[in-house]
């Protein structure tokens, strides 16, 4: 059933696979609350709670990929550009949870599995392409803009992916693996693309404008020298 | 903005349901949504159960039916997803005014309509007794972990600040002589997304740097006497406790 393309609805994988995943999510989740204590300052607190909310509403888009098939965007590399990676996987989770009990969109037994693709997979492997990529482009607005655009492309596919993994070792209808693996990341290429395209011009305007609230350039900025600015 | 604490969802009643304790009302909703969830699409009298659960919850919190079937319009995108099912799936098809139809996708269809629908209706029944502060409350008092907390309450209440902010920015183009025809607002939608973005984060910054001055640490203040006592408890039980009776009668008879 591809309908429901990202999230996973209850009884497509078994029992058994969704606790092991459920357990999964929680262990990770407790790391990221414990490194995120560190990282939510004056500054990331509201951040963190606008990016939530942009996510939630922008999952509300659904797009109609192909027929019978849909997806929605992710927002996982938006989150890791603007409130890295502890934080962000917070905020994806935390929109998943609220869209499981409040709209009934993924099962609930299937919150692990959900939280593990959207949350975990796909921000760590956009946290993980930001930070290489960022080391070659240039550290310009464009340049961000361009790293968040392949950066969602290449974590929302990352994302699909874990479903099939998933589905792989627990999947209670007979499908070719191989057959749910093309069509996913063909799916998801264009979620992808779409997705890429609103991170990008959403990223590159915040980094033009505000560049102290962007997370993924903290590392690149120069330390004021006070002697200088006295000078 | 400014105009009160309660969100949109609130109505403010004086009835028992409301005077419940926020931590009790969530437990209660979340296992109700529980047993609806685990319930096989197949049973469909115990569906009809829960309905009837719902509308006696509403009329004991005094919640309108009108006012509740309104509000559930916004399940309506997700529904729409649901329309598709029959005419997507695979395995056996039957015939219907001439229309081919998977059965498992009527099933599929079902699924996620009956079960979002309830779902909805039993969280905008939440909504709807417990103000936001209260919702947030509850959870803190759940010992959810107070990142999880923070996020959601500025989650919360900033999607009223970008809604309020997309609507401001729409109104500005239109009085510039902007004139939107269906497909092409998408086109100053993608444009303006970003500038969308900073303006919400500036107008919550500014929140949240009102909430600091007064004295937010992370959590809300709470009174320290007003824990639910163990009679609430029991009362707000009923729902999850009725709602698996159905569940377990609906298993034994089928």
């Amino acid at each position: 059933m591809d309908a429901q393309a990202m999230h996973i609805a209850n009884g497509i994988v078994n029992g058994p696979v969704s606790a092991v995943f459920v357990v999964f999510a929680v262990a990770v989740l407790a790391i990221c609350v414990w490194k995120a204590r560190a990282d939510l300052d004056d500054r990331l607190a509201p951040m963190a709670g606008l990016v939530a909310a942009f996510i939630f509403a922008v999952q509300m888009l659904n797009f109609q990929v192909l027929p019978g098939v849909s997806g929605h965007l992710l927002g996982g590399t938006l989150a890791v550009i603007l409130v890295g990676p502890w934080v962000g996987a917070l905020c994806v989770s935390t929109v998943l949870i609220v869209q499981c009990l409040l709209f009934a969109d993924g099962g609930l037994t299937a919150i692990g599995l959900n939280i593990t693709n959207m949350a975990l997979l796909g921000t760590a492997a956009g946290y993980l392409l930001v930070a290489g990529l960022l080391r070659i482009l240039p550290k310009t607005p464009g340049g961000l803009g361009a790293t968040a655009f392949i950066a969602s492309v290449v974590s929302v596919v990352v994302a699909s992916q874990g479903f099939v993994l998933e589905y792989a070792l627990g999947g209670t209808t007979d499908l070719s693996l191989p057959w749910i693996s093309g069509t996913m990341a063909g799916t998801h290429v264009l979620i992808g693309i779409g997705e890429g395209l609103i991170a990008a011009t959403t990223v590159a305007t915040v980094a033009r404008v505000r560049p102290d609230l962007v997370y993924a350039l903290r590392r690149f900025r120069k330390p004021v020298v006070l002697e200088e600015v006295a000078a | 903005m400014g105009a009160g604490h309660a969100h949109p969802l609130y109505l403010d009643r004086a009835g028992r349901v409301h005077r419940l304790a926020p931590e009790v009302k969530i437990v209660a909703v979340l296992l109700f949504t529980i047993v609806v969830v685990v319930t096989p699409p197949t049973r469909f009298w115990a569906f009809a159960g829960y309905a009837l659960l719902i509308a006696v919850l509403a009329a004991t919190a005094r919640v309108p039916a009108f006012w509740l079937l309104k509000r559930a319009t916004i399940e309506l995108p997700f529904v729409l997803l649901a329309v598709v099912l029959p005419f997507a799936g695979h395995g056996e098809r039957v015939e219907w005014l001439g229309l081919s139809l998977s059965i498992e996708g009527l099933h599929g269809a079902w699924n996620i309509f009956a079960k979002g629908t309830l779902g909805v209706l039993a969280s905008l029944l939440l909504a709807a007794t417990t103000t936001m502060r209260d919702l947030i409350l509850g959870l803190d008092r759940l010992r959810v972990p107070s990142v999880f907390t923070q996020i959601a309450t500025f989650m919360l209440r900033y999607i009223d600040v970008l809604a309020d902010d997309a609507r401001r920015m729409r109104i500005a183009r239109l009085s510039r002589g902007y004139d939107p025809r269906f497909l092409w607002q998408v086109k100053a939608f993608a444009v303006g997304v970003g500038s969308l973005f900073l303006r919400s984060y500036e107008r919550g910054e500014r929140v949240y740097l009102a909430m600091v001055s007064r004295g937010y640490t992370g959590r809300l203040p709470q009174p320290a006497h007003d824990r639910a006592p163990a009679r609430q408890w029991a009362m707000s039980a009923a729902l999850p406790l009725a709602s698996a009776g159905i569940a377990v009668a609906a298993a034994v008879l089928t």
